[in-house]
C-alpha cells in the first residue's frame, strides 16, 4: 500500500493550511478528514468549530495517535475506502496535504464530492517558481525542505500546480467556492492576483470546492 | 453423579466436572420466576450464571466493563483458572494498570450459558431428572448468550456499561449487545470478529461437531451419565478448530517442519513434526478442562449469528441511532475472521452515522493474536478507553 499521509511539509507551514481549513469550515458541522495523520485537523476543528469529525489515515502511528486523542478513526485508504460511505454523508470532506500521494486523485476528488456537501483540497503548489528554477535551471526534481524527498522514493506521485488543479476541477465538474493561496511565510497572497501569479508564488493552496447540483454555501 | 466423577481418570477432569453445577467463581441464581427466554421459543429456568469481578464499582455504577469471553473460555479472565491452574486468559489486557484497568474500572466476566464453568449449560443438572441436561437443554444463540449477561448486569444494579469488550466469538456478543441493548453500551470493543459466522467457519465448526458425535463414547451426549468421555472426539475437533487460530505464517515461524525429539522421520504415523505434537497437546489438554456437549451448543450459537438476517438483510439497520462508540479491531493475519469481515462492520456503522473508529494490526499469528502480547492493541485499547473515559466523566 501507498504511504498516504506522509507529511509533505514542515510543521509551521503544515499548521498553516490547517488554519486556513478550519476558516473555511462551518460551525456544528459534520467533516471527514481523509489522510487525518495524527488527527491535528480534527482536533483542531473540535475545539475552534465544535464539528462532529471523522479520520480516515493509514499509518498504524496516526490510528493509535488518533484514538487516544479520543477521535473516530479508521485504518484506511483513500484510493480504496471512500467507497464505504453513503452519498451526502458529511457537510465537508478534507483532503489535506495527500492528494499527490494518491494513486488516482481524480477518482478520489469525484468520491469525495460524492460524500461530502463540499469539498477542501489543500496541497503543495507544483508550481512554485523554485520547484520550477530547479528543474529549469538546475534539471533536476527539487527537493527543498518543504518538499525533502528524492523523486525514488517520495510517497508523492502525482504532483500538481494550482492551475493543474484547476483544470481537474473543471473535468470533475466540481465549482471552485473559495481558493486561498499561501506564499512560502505562509500568509495568504492578495485575493484579486491573476490565477499566473498564484502559480507562481503561491507555495501552497487551500480550495473550497462543492458540487454544481448541490446546494451551495449557506454563509 | 459421584460415579460418573470417578470414571474420569483425570484429576483436571474432574475438577471440570465439578465446575459445571458449583463454579469456583461468583454465582448468580435465578428462579423460576425469572426464565430466560431464548430465540429458540424455549425457556431455561431455573438459571445460573457463574462469573468473576475485578476492581470496584463506583459510587454511580458507571465505571463497569463487561468483557464476553470466546469459544472455548470463561469468566477467569484475569485470576487463576481453577481446572487448569493457568493465568487467566486476558491478563495481558485486564489487571492494575493494564489496558483495560482494574483500579479504574470494576470488570465483570461471566461464562457463557451453555458453556461448562458455572453457567447453565449440558453439564448442569438438570433440576427435573436430577441428571445433566445433556441434550435435553435447548439450542442457545449469542442474543440468547446476550440476554443472561443483561439479567446478570440488572441483578448487579448496572444500569449502563461503560464498555462491552471481547474478541472473536466475545466480539459477537459485543456487537449484540451494541445492538440489542445500545443504551445499556457507552463504548464497544468487538475484537477479531465479525457480524456473522461465515459459510468457511461453519465448516469447521461441523467438522468439529462430527468428530465428537462420531466417537463411540460420546453415547448420544448422554456420556456424562453412562460414565464414559468422548475425549478422542473432542480432541479432534480441538485440533481442527486450533489450525484455524495460526496462520500459515504463523505456524512455519514456530514449528516450520521440525520434527520432535528425533532426527529423521519414523516412517510410521506417530507424532514426526512439532506441528503434530503441538496439536496433539492441544486437543488432549483440552478434552482435560471442556465438556463435549458445551462444545457442540457453543459452536452451534456462533454458526446461528447474522445479526443483519435480523434487520432485513441490511446491518446498517442494526446500528441506526446508535449512540455508542466503537473502536473494532482486527488482525493482518487472521482468516478466521479476516478484516473483511470486520471492514463490513464498520461500513455499516458509517452508514448509520455511528461513530466508529477501526485499527487493522499488522501480526503473523492470525486470529488467536487478540490473546497474545501484542503492544498496538494494548494501546488501542488503553487510548480508545482513556479518551472514552475523558468524554464520559468530563
Amino acid at each position: 500500500m501507498q504511504p498516504l499521509a506522509a507529511p509533505v511539509h514542515g510543521e509551521l507551514s503544515k499548521r498553516l493550511d490547517l488554519l486556513v481549513i478550519s476558516e473555511l469550515v462551518e460551525s456544528g458541522s459534520r467533516v471527514l478528514d481523509v489522510g487525518c495523520g495524527d488527527g491535528e485537523l480534527l482536533a483542531l476543528l473540535a475545539e475552534k468549530r465544535g464539528v462532529e469529525g471523522r479520520g480516515i489515515e493509514l499509518s498504524q502511528s496516526g490510528v493509535n495517535q488518533c484514538l487516544a486523542r479520543g477521535l473516530s478513526v479508521i485504518q484506511g485508504n483513500a484510493d480504496t475506502d471512500l467507497g464505504d460511505y453513503p452519498d451526502d454523508s458529511f457537510d465537508y470532506v478534507v483532503l489535506s496535504q495527500t492528494i499527490q500521494a494518491t494513486v488516482h486523485p481524480k477518482r478520489v476528488l469525484t468520491e469525495m464530492l460524492r460524500i461530502g456537501r463540499r469539498v477542501i483540497v489543500s496541497f503543495p503548489n507544483f508550481g512554485h517558481w523554485t520547484v520550477r528554477m530547479s528543474l529549469g535551471f538546475r534539471g533536476r526534481m527539487p527537493v527543498t525542505e518543504n518538499l525533502p524527498y528524492s523523486w525514488y522514493d517520495t510517497p508523492n506521485i502525482h504532483f500538481c500546480t494550482i492551475r493543474d488543479f484547476v483544470q481537474l476541477c473543471r473535468v470533475v465538474e466540481a465549482d471552485i467556492e473559495r481558493a486561498v493561496a499561501l506564499d512560502v511565510g505562509g500568509t495568504r497572497m492578495t485575493l484579486n492576483a491573476p490565477w499566473w501569479f498564484w502559480n507562481l508564488f503561491g507555495q501552497q493552496a487551500v480550495f473550497l470546492l462543492s458540487h454544481p447540483d448541490r446546494p451551495k454555501s449557506g454563509g | 453423579m459421584a460415579s460418573s466423577r470417578q470414571s474420569i481418570p483425570v484429576d483436571g477432569a474432574s475438577q471440570a466436572r465439578s465446575e459445571a453445577d458449583t463454579p469456583s467463581s461468583r454465582v448468580m441464581r435465578f428462579g423460576l420466576d425469572q426464565p430466560l427466554r431464548l430465540d429458540s421459543g424455549q425457556f431455561i429456568a431455573p438459571l445460573q450464571i457463574g462469573y468473576q469481578t475485578y476492581g470496584t464499582l463506583n459510587a454511580d455504577r458507571s465505571n463497569a466493563i463487561l468483557v464476553c469471553h470466546a469459544l472455548t473460555g470463561d469468566q477467569h479472565v484475569a485470576s487463576d483458572n481453577p481446572v487448569t491452574g493457568k493465568p487467566g486468559w486476558w491478563e495481558t489486557v485486564v489487571g492494575p494498570g493494564k489496558p483495560i484497568d482494574t483500579n479504574r474500572f470494576f470488570v465483570i466476566c461471566s461464562n457463557v450459558v451453555g458453556g461448562c464453568m458455572g453457567s447453565t449449560g449440558p453439564a448442569s443438572t438438570n433440576p427435573e431428572t436430577g441428571e445433566p441436561y445433556g441434550l435435553a437443554l435447548p439450542l442457545i444463540t449469542i442474543p440468547d448468550m446476550v440476554r443472561a449477561q443483561a439479567m446478570l448486569v440488572d441483578a448487579l444494579g448496572i444500569d449502563q456499561l461503560f464498555c462491552v469488550a471481547g474478541g472473536s466469538m466475545g466480539g459477537m456478543q459485543v456487537l449484540q449487545w451494541a445492538v440489542a441493548y445500545p443504551e445499556r453500551v457507552f463504548t464497544a470493543l468487538p475484537i477479531a470478529t465479525g457480524p456473522r459466522h461465515s459459510s468457511q467457519n461453519i465448516a469447521f465448526h461441523e467438522v468439529g461437531r462430527q468428530a465428537i458425535m462420531a466417537d463411540p463414547d460420546w453415547r448420544d451426549g448422554r456420556y456424562l451419565a453412562e460414565g464414559t468421555s468422548p475425549r478422542k472426539g473432542l480432541a479432534v475437533a480441538r485440533m481442527a478448530a486450533h489450525i484455524t487460530y495460526m496462520s500459515d505464517e504463523g505456524l512455519h515461524r514456530k514449528f516450520g517442519r521440525n520434527l520432535q525429539d528425533r532426527d529423521r522421520v519414523a516412517f510410521g504415523f506417530d507424532a514426526d513434526f512439532q506441528i503434530e505434537s503441538y496439536l496433539r497437546h492441544q486437543g488432549l489438554s483440552f478434552v482435560e478442562r471442556f465438556d463435549a456437549n458445551s462444545y457442540l451448543y457453543v459452536t452451534r450459537a456462533m454458526d446461528y449469528f447474522d445479526i443483519a438476517a435480523d434487520y432485513g438483510g441490511r446491518l446498517a439497520n442494526a446500528f441506526m441511532g446508535s449512540k455508542t462508540r466503537f473502536c473494532i479491531v482486527s488482525f493482518t493475519s487472521d482468516w478466521l475472521f479476516p478484516t473483511v469481515e470486520s471492514k463490513t462492520v464498520v461500513r455499516a456503522l458509517n452508514a448509520s452515522g455511528a461513530s466508529v473508529s477501526f485499527v487493522e494490526i499488522e501480526t503473523d499469528r492470525g486470529h488467536d493474536a487478540f490473546l497474545l502480547d501484542e503492544p498496538v492493541l494494548f494501546a488501542s485499547i488503553r487510548g480508545f478507553l482513556s479518551s472514552a473515559a475523558a468524554a464520559r466523566w468530563k
